[in-house]
């Protein structure tokens, strides 16, 4: 047989293809270090963190100290923390190549069902805790119902949640007769407004919400496996993964955070209406995107989305400090998101490089 | 080895048949794997090897049949209830998330966790050893799997299947994207793994493979078993060939066509220079040459082509068409000029997966059917339908979508493109890459005749054998370097693989 004479050349061929495979393999798609960091997770968010520090330095020659004085940092800071907690339930769904535009009106809904004074009457009789479940647990179903028409009603992700926007908007408002409920429970108010070692509480749930989204998206299974259905879902399937399952469990997820948004939202104004949360996706979605997580999926990054949000807050402030019109304010942010896709196409991961590598004119 | 004990079969599949709409993709499937055996199964691009196989791996669910595993009757409905019993695939397309790391991969579904807390520390070390095993010990486990080689992506799915509690080891067409050494290195672990005990299924186009690795060989026509467990060293190659295609076929090369002194050069490269992968390269091709690329993969073979072609912007030489210089990094440039490029990626780079067959055909040259703007699309399928007849692409409806096809029929999608187009110069990478052993030979003729008709051809192939049985010219090359430029006539396989040894060792 063959075989003898082909195993006494077996070792050297191995060795020198492994080699060669390896130089290929590294010099083929990466000029050099400096380009390998800009490409990293490290460049991403490098160009994050000088984008926030230009915005800090226009907000201290524009206002002085004024700007940087530790008041106007908390406010800097109360302000993302509403949009921070969804843009994370967010940055999950769009990392799974997922969207949801339903998460504003959610968090109106799950307002409004938290303020109804059936609840308000059962929490001040036990514990104000009862507001809490019941929020969470209207988001969660708002979640539910996506996800299962999402997953296993193949409607894409885009359509269904856009239904849902407009459905549970028209939801909180038959359930408010479209009236403003007020929060009359002040055990939650005084929670909700509290400060904790001189930080609002406000703040903390944010910074909680996006320590746990880090913890579950970079070392828990379940966020392994959101980056590998966002990066190829076939794969994920053949992999074993039960991809319809966790494609439920992602939105329910998002429904959660805008559950926990809402109650912020009912926390800060002592109110709980159908309009909350007015377009509030749009600046989520902002936030993710800027913050570098791709929008088709397979890369999710939960710090640039933190970066994101305090970018596009940050902004905010610098105007509203400068009394400059809202109108210029949104033109500069439409500005922004632009420059961080074009940023992150240049950057970003071998799907997009490899597209435009495409040999093809189509 | 095996065949005196007579044991139970750890995999047996009696009569499987899967529809998929009109088509009849199963028809009647047996196999029967023992522990510890390499079994090959073989037939035609579109035979359903790559279906049987995904109804083992609870892929698709079959229509009728029975499958027993270890003697007794299983019910594979999800790739979850495949992987637990030990039947671990590797899919003809690669299933690999190019945006997690080598370790996140291989243990991508099955993740080394406690609660749902992952240990990264202690599953880069196992993923570690699992490439060392795989003799790619010098991968990072960290790395991220989009920056590898198909090869090297390979690996990954290798590591994967081993990585669990396995069995039986599906692998359909691994070979495909490999160069000589890297199946060498493939056989080592296969060896490896049925010394204990794990059986393997193997999948692969290529005659001498089988008969180096298997011990026995199944076949399927046509979705139909028509040959069950012939013992490797006891079938002649005719009968192998016989039994797949129904009819004889001698997989020998055409005829060369001696060429004229005075046939003109047609591609001239000068100086080219690409940073980082070669440098200094020259060479030329005329009209009706055939021009052979033979090296290792990485050896930078497709680098070269596709900076020809401008898909890749050159640091510095020229090309030139017909004495015309091409602008660098220009691929409207190079297109113009006449240059058409059959690259090596195909899925990615090459098929639009969803459009039917004969927009993927016409993809390059639909301006030629359409009138004033208006596309002739009679006149498209016609086209299309001409070049399916020729390459005998199965089935031989234009207007299936691309999706649909069996591997090697996609492949072919795309040699008829270039066909269609009617280049001077045309550059193959890998034309035959999963194409059976029928339509190779009809390949290698079209490609002869393309020739003769004056085209200059330059053909990359991972298969040393093909590259000289079909070339005039070869050019010996690794890593960026012509090592040598002789006659095809000139040199044999081992003179190629001598070259490059000496070549990497220098
Ligand atoms: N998902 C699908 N939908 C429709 N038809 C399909 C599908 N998958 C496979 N087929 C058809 O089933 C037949 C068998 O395909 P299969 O991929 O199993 O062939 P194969 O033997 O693996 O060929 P190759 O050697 O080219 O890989 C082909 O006619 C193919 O077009
Ligand atoms: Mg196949």
């Amino acid at each position: 047989m063959s075989k003898q004479k082909i195993e006494v050349a077996e070792q050297p061929i191995a060795a020198s293809t492994q080699k060669q495979a390896e130089n290929s393999g590294t010099s083929h798609r990466s000029g050099g270090l400096v380009q390998n960091l800009m490409h990293g997770p490290a460049g991403r968010s490098l160009g994050l963190v000088v984008a926030l520090v230009v915005l800090v330095l226009i907000g201290l020659i524009t206002s002085g100290d004024r700007f940087t004085s530790s008041e106007n940092m908390l406010v800097i800071l109360r302000h993302a923390s509403i949009i921070g907690v969804l843009s994370i339930g967010v940055t999950f769904v769009i990392t799974a190549g997922g969207i949801d535009l339903s998460v504003g009106s959610v968090l109106g809904l799950t307002s409004v069902v938290g303020s109804l004074t059936a609840v308000q009457a059962a929490a001040s009789d036990s514990t104000w805790l009862i507001m809490v479940v019941v929020s969470l647990l209207v988001g969660a179903i708002a979640g539910l119902i996506n996800g299962v028409i999402i997953a296993y009603g193949n409607v894409v992700a885009f359509i269904a949640t856009l239904a849902t926007l407009v459905a549970a908007r028209g939801l909180a408002e038959i359930i408010s007769e479209r009236r403003t409920l007020l929060v009359t429970n002040t055990d939650f108010t005084k929670f909700m407004r509290a400060d904790f070692l001189g930080v609002p509480v406000l703040v903390w749930i944010f910074a909680l919400v996006a320590a746990a989204g880090w913890f579950l998206l970079n070392r828990t299974t379940f966020g392994r496996r959101t980056v590998a259905i966002g990066g190829n879902l076939e794969a994920s399937r053949l992999a074993g993964i039960k991809v319809k399952r966790h494609i439920v469990s992602l939105y329910v997820l998002v429904g959660v955070a805008a559950g926990i948004a809402g109650l912020m939202m009912m926390g800060r104004t002592t109110s709980g209406t159908s309009t909350h949360g007015y377009l509030y996706e749009l600046d989520a979605i902002a936030a993710v995107v800027v913050g570098g997580t791709l929008l088709v999926g397979g890369r999710g990054t939960i710090m640039g989305t933190v970066f994101g949000v305090l970018i596009f807050s940050t902004l905010t402030n610098v105007f509203t400090q400068n009394n400059m019109d809202t109108s210029v304010q949104a033109l500069a942010k439409g500005a922004i998101i632009v420059l961080a896709v074009l940023l992150q196409q240049r950057f970003a991961s071998g799907k997009v490089r490899k597209a435009k590598k495409l040999p093809l004119k189509v | 080895m095996l065949k005196d004990e007579n044991p139970r079969p750890l995999l047996d599949v009696r009569g499987l048949t899967k529809r998929f709409g009109a088509v009849q993709a199963l028809k009647g499937v047996d196999l029967s794997v023992l522990p510890g055996e390499v079994h090959c199964v073989m037939g035609q691009n579109g035979a359903g090897k790559s279906t049987l196989i995904k109804t083992l791996s609870g892929v698709h669910q079959p229509d009728s049949g029975e499958i027993f595993w270890d003697g007794e009757k299983v019910d594979l409905s999800t790739p979850t209830a495949a992987l637990s019993l030990g039947i671990a695939t590797m899919y003809q397309e690669l299933d690999v998330v190019d945006g997690l790391s080598i370790t996140e991969n291989i243990f991508l579904g099955h993740e080394r966790a406690t609660g749902g807390v992952l240990h990264v520390k202690k599953a880069n070390a196992i993923a570690r050893t699992l490439l060392k095993r795989l003799g790619h010990g010098s991968l990072s486990p960290s790395r991220e799997v989009g920056t590898l080689s198909a090869a090297n992506k390979q690996i990954v799915s290798m590591a994967r299947a081993l990585s669990r509690d396995t069995k039986l080891i599906i692998m359909d067409e691994p070979s495909a994207i490999l160069d000589a050494g890297e199946v060498q290195n493939l056989f080592r672990v296969v060896r490896e793994l049925t010394a204990q005990g794990i059986a393997v299924v193997y999948i692969s186009h290529r005659l001498e493979e089988i008969r180096e690795i298997g011990d026995r060989i199944s076949v399927i026509k046509d979705g139909q078993s028509t040959a069950n467990n012939m013992d490797v060293a006891d079938t002649p190659k005719a009968e192998l060939i016989r039994r797949m295609t129904g009819r004889d076929v001698s997989n020998v090369f055409p005829e060369r066509t001696p060429i004229s002194v005075t046939a003109p050069v047609v591609l001239e490269v000068t100086d080219l220079e690409l940073a980082g992968h070669f440098d200094k390269l020259s060479f030329s091709v005329r009209a009706g040459e055939i021009l052979g690329f033979a090296g290792l993969v990485g050896s930078q073979r497709s680098e070269i082509i596709e900076t020809i072609y401008g898909a890749r912007k050159a640091s510095a030489g020229q090309v030139t068409v017909n004495g015309k210089r091409l602008t660098a990094g220009s691929v409207t440039s190079a297109v113009t000029a006449g240059i058409g490029l059959s690259p090596e990626e195909r899925k990615s780079q090459g098929l639009i997966l969803d459009e039917p067959i004969y927009k993927n055909v016409t993809l390059s040259t639909f301006e030629r059917f359409s009138r004033t703007g208006l596309l002739d699309e009679a006149a498209e399928r016609r086209a299309a339908s001409e070049q399916i007849e020729a390459l005998e692409l199965r089935p031989a409806d234009p207007q299936r979508p691309a999706r649909t096809l069996s591997g090697g029929n996609q492949q072919k999608i795309l040699l008829a493109r270039w066909l269609v187009h009617g280049t001077k110069v045309l550059l193959l990478d890998e034309p035959t890459r999963g194409v059976d052993v029928g339509a190779r030979a009809e390949i290698y003729t079209l490609i002869r005749r393309l020739a003769d008709a004056g085209t200059a051809i330059i053909i990359i192939s991972s298969e040393i054998e093909e590259v000289l049985g079909l070339s005039d010219n070869v050019l010996v090359i690794d890593n960026g370097q012509v090592l040598a430029q002789k006659t095809a006539t000139e040199i044999d396989e081992h003179g190629v693989l001598d070259l490059v040894m000496k070549g990497s060792a220098a």
